[in-house]
């Protein structure tokens, strides 16, 4: 189909079919039924098989008309997105259909607090007794998990195999009693995260995911997604005015959920928007050793908004050199935050020691002085990033491993 | 930071332009090797007629942004910018930089329509070697502090730090009249004309006092402030990169020295100490070289920030040098000698970190630009 066809039939079928009085499930539950839910799925998993241009193309009606998409905040789709590549013919009508309706949160349970940067070194056990997998272990970092119905879950079923061989991952229902999950508070005072304790929980045998042994392929996949940071999500995903009626009431209410873990990222990033208003404003622009920090912010928020422009130039025009944008940017945010945090802390002075709704920018400028160390270390520290820069960008070799072996003889955190 | 506006500028070389670095790369790897340097930057000249003599006859070079109706090939700032990363990279020892890019520039905003046609078309072809006599390096607000001329159009003075001169067949001049700066032609050699050089911590890039007794010149065009400030521009962006190109060169080099030097049983480069240097130097290098690249582009297409010159300037700059430190660092006690060759980059980064306004001078101007702005 060319693209001008597939846009004539999905507005057709939108302006029968969209309506803002339907609830959101209902009007989800159409989308899945024609296969618009996620038309770059295969046929036979909801989906029509379109390419990802001629998913953009449904995208793009979609948004011009204000129509509602597929449930796409969240975990939830990286979950499908690993169901659909590593599951069984069963999870895959069991699980992708709630998925996208919003019927089913998921939430991610890989980090654990002797597992950070080292993920494959995760030590929650997955036993196999009789028909079932008995679950023991903490997990940590996991957003939304206080409002999950299932998890992704990454454990280690063999402890005799080396680390990477002995994980296996399994889809876990979050509502057991097995299960306790406990509200993360951070240094900045939000609770973005939680954390995941599991005792005697348990995953039926069917819920194992891609083969035991096989956990660590199946979660590169779920990472993969991750980094890529989903771009099919758009549908549905901005909304323009005007926005009345009952499936926009519903719909406000999931994204308010989905996004109040967020709310402070802005602030962890530097608020390097504020830099200049806010020198301006006190009159801190005047002084030469401010405008020298000034100046340097803004020529590396520029270099490094030029520079991913370049690499993602080079990658539409199928270059074969090695493109280190994903690891750069990502240090280049932590640089970028640390920088712009030292700037407010210059324009403020002792203004600085204040915090709350009265202090600059509404508690904005404290929040961000509390709030970047985080940048360096979500998502990846900014010391693994200069790992991964150096050896796969920059071909430098590996340190030698000391992590080698059957993974009980490990070294590891008690 | 907002770069929309320039967001429909190209972001890639066009095949042409790919073509034409690789025809600049394999010149200056052909010519401009260590060993070569080496030699040159002993020697009182402080380059090859031959090479140069190639370099502008069959490659074209020395024209590369200068019009064809002057005599040059027509390319815009961003060829310019290829030819001096090469260069850069390679540390070409010759008056390029000089003659094309600074005197080039200079005549192209400043003289008159007759005397571009008059003194380009040698420039263009390299059979004039020209250079701008500039009293003041350090800022464009400072140039006409020491050099002046009277209304009969003789010029006397000095300009403490000149690149190039003791080879030039012409001096181009600012200097200060009674009515604004302006700019003279002398050439080489003219009666009260003293050419003195002088010792260098760079000795890739050859540098003279040149003082004027009363000698006759030619005026040749009035240099506005903005003609002044556009010239100057163009003159850091070639500069920034012709220090990106050294940037990356140290980069590559010195990652290639840590993958073989062993200590400890491994090769230096699998130690985090190390390579965490190196991600960050290449992080800073890949700021660099877009935004440097940016800025040819503004001013090839005459938009974007119009403090984009000053703000690459001051990266390349702190860039060049943070490699150079790397560059040697990384290298331990071999590094620092004279055998090995990485302290002629080193050399090249420091000299080119102050040439043409230190990195805090070009912030500073970058925050004047933008506040004027705003």
């Amino acid at each position: 189909m060319t693209n001008d066809e597939i846009r004539k039939e999905v507005t057709k079928w939108l302006d029968k079919n969209w309506s803002v009085d339907l609830s959101l499930v209902e009007w989800r539950n159409k989308l899945v039924d024609e296969g618009w839910a996620a038309p770059q799925w295969p046929d036979e998993y909801l989906g029509r098989g379109y390419t990802q241009e001629q998913a953009a193309v449904v995208a793009t009606v979609f948004h011009e008309k204000g129509a509602v998409g597929a449930a796409s905040a969240g975990t939830r789709r990286l979950a499908a997105e690993t169901i659909l590549a590593h599951g069984s013919d069963d999870q895959k009508r069991r699980y992708l259909r709630p998925i996208l309706t919003g019927e089913h949160g998921w939430c991610q349970l890989f980090s654990e607090p002797g597992s950070g940067s080292d993920l494959a070194g995760a030590s929650t056990r997955a036993e196999k007794i009789g028909g079932e997998w008995i679950i023991n272990g903490q997990k940590v970092w996991n957003t939304s998990a206080h409002h999950a119905d299932f998890g992704i879950l990454l454990a280690r079923s063999d402890w005799d195999l080396p680390k990477h061989q002995g994980l296996s991952y399994f889809l876990i229902n979050m509502r057991q009693p097995g299960i306790d999950v406990r509200p993360l508070k951070q240094m900045n005072g939000h609770a973005s995260f939680n954390e995941v304790f599991m005792t005697d929980a348990v995953v039926p045998a069917e819920d194992l995911i891609g083969g035991e042994g096989n956990g660590w392929a199946v979660a590169s996949t779920t990472l993969s997604y991750e980094r890529r940071g989903f771009t099919q999500s758009g549908i549905g995903g901005s909304i323009q005015e005007p926005r009345v009626g009952r499936i926009y009431e519903e719909y406000d209410t999931e994204m308010a959920v989905a996004n109040e873990p967020y709310s402070w990222y802005p602030q962890r990033q530097g608020r390097v928007d504020l830099v200049l208003p806010r020198a301006r404003e006190t009159g801190a622009i005047d002084d030469p050793a401010v405008r020298q920090e000034i100046a340097k912010l803004i020529s590396m928020a520029k270099g490094s908004a030029l520079a991913s422009a370049a690499a993602e130039a080079k990658r539409k025009s199928g270059s074969n050199e090695v493109i280190p944008a994903g690891s750069i940017g990502k240090l280049a945010a932590s640089v970028i935050a640390r920088q712009a945090a030292y700037v407010h802390t210059m324009i403020s002075g002792a203004d600085a020691m204040r915090s709350g709704v009265d202090s600059a920018e509404n508690g904005m400028i404290a929040e961000t002085l509390i709030s970047t160390p985080a940048i360096s270390i979500a998502g990846g520290t900014d010391e693994i990033q200069r790992n991964i820069i150096s050896e796969r960008v920059l071909g430098m070799p590996k340190e030698p491993r000391s992590d080698t072996g059957p993974f009980r003889d490990i070294k590891r955190n008690a | 930071m907002d770069s929309s506006q320039v967001n429909h500028m190209q972001t890639e070389l066009t095949e042409d332009q790919k073509n034409f670095k690789d025809v600049v790369a394999r010149f200056m790897s052909d010519k401009s090797q260590p060993g070569v340097v080496r030699e040159l930057m002993t020697s009182e000249k402080g380059y090859d007629a031959d090479v140069w003599q190639q370099m502008c006859s069959e490659v074209g070079l020395a024209g590369t942004h200068i019009p064809e109706e002057y005599g040059g090939f027509g390319f815009g700032p961003i060829e310019l910018g290829i030819v001096a990363e090469e260069m850069g990279r390679y540390l070409y020892c010759g008056p390029f930089f000089a003659s094309s890019v600074m005197a080039g520039y200079a005549l192209l905003n400043t003289a008159t329509e007759a005397h571009k046609e008059k003194l380009l078309p040698g420039v263009a072809v390299g059979t004039t070697i020209a250079t701008l006599v500039l009293d003041n390096l350090n800022k464009p607000e400072s140039v006409g502090e020491h050099l002046f001329a009277n209304d009969d159009d003789i010029l006397s003075g000095t300009a403490p730090i000149v690149v190039d001169a003791h080879v030039a067949d012409q001096l181009i001049v600012i200097a200060k009249t009674s009515n604004g700066l302006g700019l003279f032609s002398v050439p080489g050699g003219s009666a009260g004309v003293s050419v003195t050089p002088l010792e260098v911590l760079d000795p890739t890039r050859k540098l003279s006092s040149v003082s004027f007794d009363d000698v006759i010149a030619e005026k040749i065009g009035d240099v506005s402030k903005k003609a002044l400030n556009k010239t100057w521009d163009g003159i850091c962006v070639a500069l920034a990169h012709e220090m990106i190109g050294g940037a990356q060169y140290l980069l590559e080099s010195t990652i290639d020295y840590t993958k073989v030097r062993v200590q400890f049983g491994r090769p230096i480069g699998s130690f985090q100490g190390l390579k965490h240097r190196c991600a960050d130097l290449l992080m800073e290098i890949e700021f660099a070289k877009a935004a440097t690249h940016h800025a040819a582009r503004c001013l090839d297409a005459g938009e974007g920030e119009p403090y984009v010159a000053s703000m690459v300037k001051a990266m390349t700059s702190d860039t060049y040098i943070e490699a150079a430190r790397a560059g040697i660092q990384l290298r331990g006690g071999i590094g620092f000698t004279w055998e090995n060759d990485t302290h002629m980059w080193f050399k090249r980064a420091k000299s080119s970190e102050v040439f043409m306004g230190t990195p805090h001078l070009h912030r500073e101007r970058m925050m004047t630009v933008m506040e004027a702005q705003s």
